[in-house]
């Protein structure tokens, strides 16, 4: 698929000396979801920071859609939108006033009913008129929003955008989300809720200490570096694993009722046959049977471990 | 040029200062026009006249340089300084500006409210002292360059500050002293040699002499060194707001 942002060998060494990244290479697909995962101060927000004209980077180019952001920045940057990680508002301004000035300064001509649209889709219409200092920080969040797509752009940067939002705003949002995407704009988000990037995102990216330690499609990733677990119940308690069932590397429950097989969930010969076959051979007899499978947190939180 | 741009940040702070009106033009108006009636109507009246011009009309020029100078600084410096303080400046930065656009925003947006406060000020003189502009066109050359270069400085100040203390620091102990000292309400002439002679290195001496020459035709200084003086500050500013948008200079991290 053709890429819309290009970042070749980004790098960003603060004046203090802290390298924040080092060395990225990544490419965002024309109209994906991309969810950048990683922990607090792994880079995510210096590398937002340097593709939307914030922060300069050390080394490396970033080019949107043809348009090298540092040369060519109007081109770059009239296909950004940005919503940023703090609550960056302009507290004496009303949520109108404020979005018509977002569209105003990317140059676009003044349009009073795509921001009524926007405002519409973000539930903010009725607080048109409202002080951002009298809002909440939910409804502030879709401020920032309603900003960054007052100016109708092609590629929209949520750093992390659920932050301090309730769980049905939340759930309004990816709304947002899906219908911008529906509608071809690409989308780079950053999110502690996992869950979110499992739910939304078509690829996952894992920044750890300034690097990208993993570039991946979601379900790819999901079957390759997922586990599945299967458990056992025991009609009778069991004191310790048979010899015969030690290569299953078998966990055994606290109380000796529930037997647990750690597999991998892309392995071609998992040897749950087998595995069931040696159990009836030691007499072992079955109550129920379930399987589990890792979440992309699981992933997440083993691969930056294995990182660290 | 993204002309829009220029639109939106210039009319976002001339709304800012609609919201403000008693800080930004009601209060310095009426604090000027205190100076008019203590020392042009009140003490002016016992104070002889300095070349040709009574001591009341003679101060008016100087008076209203004053307001021009520190709201033209504390104007522009606050405009630019409080998206910093609060982070909104991201937006500034995100978008498709440049600092030409991002200067002329906000430089501009400062220097007409300047404009405004001087021609306001100007005719509340007029209640109070009798008034002779000689040379209009160049009264109002002095206005708008004034404001503009010193709107420009107040910018360079709003990029530079990190605290509101530095933000009031230039305003307060620099620009004031000047101003008091540049000739506001005096003539140098007056002066002994020596301090005539300090007072030709404080650069507002110039501004003040130029402007009243376009009232009265009395100047301390010629007319030619007072447009050269402005010329040099106004390119000295521009020089450094250029810089700081080139480097990044406290901008970008």
């Amino acid at each position: 698929m053709q890429s819309i942002l290009s970042i070749k060998n980004v790098s960003k060494t603060y004046a203090s000396g802290f390298q924040a990244l080092k060395s990225i290479d990544l490419e965002i697909r024309r109209g994906e979801i991309f969810a950048l995962l990683g922990p607090n101060g792994a880079g995510k927000t210096t590398l937002i920071g340097i593709v939307c004209g914030i922060v300069k980077a050390s080394s490396g180019t970033v080019t949107v859609d043809g348009h090298d952001n540092v040369r060519d920045y109007r081109g770059a940057r009239e296909m950004i939108g940005l919503v940023p990680q703090e609550l960056h508002t302009d507290s004496f301004e009303t949520v109108w006033a404020t979005c018509t000035f977002s569209r105003g300064l990317f140059g676009k001509p003044a349009n009073p009913a795509f921001v009524e649209k926007v405002l519409k889709d973000v539930s903010l219409w009725d607080k048109k008129d409202s002080k951002i200092m009298t809002l909440s920080g939910g409804m502030k969040r879709r401020v920032l929003i309603a900003k960054a797509l007052a100016h109708e752009p092609d590629i929209l940067f949520l750093d992390e955008p659920t932050a301090g939002v309730d769980v049905e705003l939340r759930k309004d949002m990816w709304e947002v989300v899906r219908a911008l995407r529906a509608k071809g704009v690409t989308i780079i988000l950053t999110t502690h809720y996992i869950e979110e990037a499992e739910l939304m995102a078509d690829r996952v990216g894992v920044i750890n200490k300034g690097e990208l330690i993993l570039v991946e499609d979601k379900a790819e990733l999901m079957r390759k570096l997922g586990k599945k677990q299967m458990t056992f119940e025991l009609q009778q308690k069991l004191d310790a694993v048979p010899e015969a069932l030690a290569p299953y590397k078998l966990a055994l429950a606290a109380d000796g009722r529930a037997l647990t097989y750690t597999y991998e969930a892309q392995g071609e010969h998992r040897g749950v046959t087998r595995l069931v076959e040696e159990l009836l051979r030691q007499n072992i007899r079955l109550k129920d049977i379930a399987t589990t499978q890792s979440s992309l947190e699981d992933i997440f939180v083993d691969l930056v471990r294995k990182d660290g | 040029m993204n002309h829009r741009a220029v639109w939106a940040i210039y009319s976002f702070e001339m709304a800012r200062t609609g919201r403000t009106l008693f800080q930004s033009i009601v209060s310095p108006v009426l604090s000027t026009s205190l100076y008019f009636v203590v020392f042009g109507a009140a003490i002016g009246s016992r104070i002889p006249e300095i070349e040709g011009v009574g001591y009341g009309s003679f101060i008016v020029p100087g008076l209203i340089m004053m307001t021009l100078l520190t709201q033209s600084v504390m104007n522009a410096s606050f405009g630019i300084y409080f998206p910093r303080f609060v982070g909104t400046i991201f937006e500034i930065l995100s978008a498709p500006v440049s600092a030409l656009e991002i200067t002329l925003g906000y430089v501009g947006a400062a220097a007409t409210k300047s404009i405004i406060l001087g021609l306001i000020i100007l005719a509340t003189a007029g209640f109070f002292v009798p008034l002779k502009i000689a040379h209009p066109l160049w009264m109002l050359a002095f206005l708008v360059f004034t404001s503009v270069t010193f709107s420009l400085l107040g910018f360079i100040i709003g990029l530079w500050a990190e605290g509101f203390e530095k933000l009031q620091i230039i305003p307060l102990l620099i620009i004031t002293p000047l101003t008091f000292l540049g000739g506001s309400f005096y003539s140098i002439n007056v002066l002994p040699p020596f301090w005539q002679a300090v007072s030709l290195a404080n650069p507002i001496v110039y501004l003040v002499s130029g402007f009243r020459w376009s009232f009265y035709e009395v100047a301390d200084v010629s007319l030619t060194v007072s447009v050269a003086m402005i010329a040099v500050f106004l390119v000295a500013c521009l020089a450094i707001v250029w810089w700081f948008f080139k480097t990044g200079y406290k901008i970008k991290k």
